[in-house]
């Protein structure tokens, strides 16, 4: 990798603006995340976290400013769109496992059909990620048939089985029952460890604390701060900050 | 009763079945494509797909069956059969009035695929989109499968529709079972109700099956969620 292929981020967002309506959702964001860094998007519900991480892969589209994955401009729906969404994995809140076919088609879907590579070896790649998340016991089975846990782990494995570049997570232990919560963290923080680009949109703070290198608070659709895991726990500056730190780590 | 056996009552109801098939082929296969045009991304296919339907769905089916053999054929000399050939009359109704029958209950496929298509809910054409599928290929790969599943039943009830709508081809001289019902009562005044009785219970006999079946299908292949 040459140096300035590494210094290219990758995600760049510059002077974002997103409205719902009347409802500024995203005010004037500027985000640069580098190779490798594993970023923690933390804030009150209605901040416009979620709508930040949509963003990224457009299936949110923004009203002005700038969004680049990997030194590429986001391209307008089309082709080229689908080309890039293809590196972009997306882990969703609520699964979004496709219902009609099994576990290992559901990895192995996306493979076939857009890169075009041969079944039996996509069937192949599918068992090994479906194995890595802990659930290749449940391939031939459909998706309503597992745990929100087992799912989840699926959809990581399906969203893996692209070999994306980078991987956004919108909420994804939001819809699960707590005693699944780990199971889907615990993959996360292998992925992270592994050197994985990751943007997560989450409310576990322990997740945030143990595998990311940034974390970024974001309240009324800006970004109040920026900092690192031990610093935004042990000393947030704002007063926003320090409110929803206080609501959600005081029991 | 034997006076039944001086008439080609199968023949007539195998017209009777060979128009169902036909059209009902031809409609689900143009119902889709209007259903991918009313929710496409380009203005002018939703355009289309709707006046289209709105259009077409709100004709007498007489009036379109009509219009398929004195508009398109009398008048536009459009023929769908061979014109030398001995039965080009026969075929060549025929075949219009497949024609009819297709273009008017695939408005009826299209808004019952359409509500199949909301009954999907919207993170399944999202994570499509989010691999990287293209618009045609969420729709044909993740979309329409689910939504077919789901409206099974109500297109039970279009095919038996249909089925019982092919009696409208008489109107332009197809040999089906109501023509033939037509040609008997004016042979057998006296023997209206039994012949009524008779062709009833032929729609009966391939209509109920149908539905029984189709609703079996149904629950057999429902997405559970």
């Amino acid at each position: 990798m040459t140096a300035a292929a590494a210094a290219t981020p990758m995600i760049r967002m510059s002077g974002v603006d997103k409205f719902f309506g009347p409802l500024h959702v995203l005010k004037n964001i500027d985000l640069e995340v580098p190779k490798g860094q594993v970023v923690v998007v933390l804030g009150p519900s209605g901040s416009g976290k979620s709508t930040l991480c949509r963003t990224i892969n457009r299936l949110e589209p923004i009203d002005k400013g700038t969004i680049e994955v990997d030194g590429q401009p986001l391209p307008a729906e089309g082709r080229a769109l689908a080309r890039l969404r293809a590196e972009v994995g997306m882990v969703f809140q609520q699964f979004n496992l496709f219902a009609h076919k099994t576990i290992v088609e559901n990895v192995m879907l996306a493979p076939v059909r857009v890169r075009g590579v041969a079944k039996d070896e996509a069937r192949r790649t599918a068992m090994e990620l479906l194995e890595r998340v802990g659930i290749a016991n449940q391939a031939d089975k459909y998706p309503a048939q597992l745990s929100g846990g087992q799912q989840q782990r699926a959809a990581i494995a399906r969203a893996l089985a692209m070999r994306p570049k980078v991987m956004l997570f919108d909420e994804p232990t939001s819809a699960l029952d707590p005693e699944m919560v780990q199971e889907v963290l615990d993959v996360m923080t292998t992925l992270a460890a592994e050197g994985m680009t990751m943007l997560v949109v989450t409310h576990e703070m322990g997740f945030a604390r143990k595998a990311a290198d940034r974390v970024i608070f974001m309240a009324d659709g800006e970004v109040v701060e920026d900092t690192t895991p031990e610093e935004f726990f042990a000393a947030p500056k704002s007063a926003r900050a320090r409110d929803f730190l206080g609501k959600i780590l005081t029991h | 009763m034997d006076f039944l056996s001086r008439y080609d009552l199968l023949g007539a109801f195998w017209v009777t079945v060979r128009l169902t098939v036909f059209s009902a082929i031809g409609s689900l296969v143009w119902g889709t494509v209007l259903a991918g045009m009313r929710v496409s991304p380009v203005p002018v296919m939703r355009a289309f797909g709707t006046a289209y339907v709105n259009l077409v769905r709100n004709t007498p089916l007489t009036l379109i069956i009509l219009g398929t053999s004195l508009g398109l054929y009398s008048t536009l000399g459009l023929a769908l059969a061979d014109e030398t050939s001995g039965t080009f009359l026969k075929d060549n109704n025929f075949r219009l009035a497949v024609l009819g029958f297709v273009a008017y209950t695939s408005t009826f496929v299209c808004e019952s695929l359409r509500s199949g298509i909301n009954t999907v809910p919207v993170g399944q054409a999202e994570a499509a989109r989010a691999l990287g599928l293209r618009f045609s290929q969420t729709l044909w790969i993740v979309v329409l499968p689910q939504a077919f599943r789901a409206v099974i039943a109500p297109l039970a009830s279009v095919l038996i529709a249909l089925t019982k709508n092919t009696t409208v081809a008489s109107a332009i001289g197809v040999a089906e079972a109501s023509l033939l019902m037509s040609e008997m009562i004016e042979n057998e005044a006296d023997k209206l109700f039994l012949i009524f009785l008779a062709i009833a219970a032929g729609f009966v006999v391939l209509t109920l099956p149908t539905g029984l079946f189709l609703g079996w299908v149904a629950k057999k292949v429902a997405v559970k969620r």
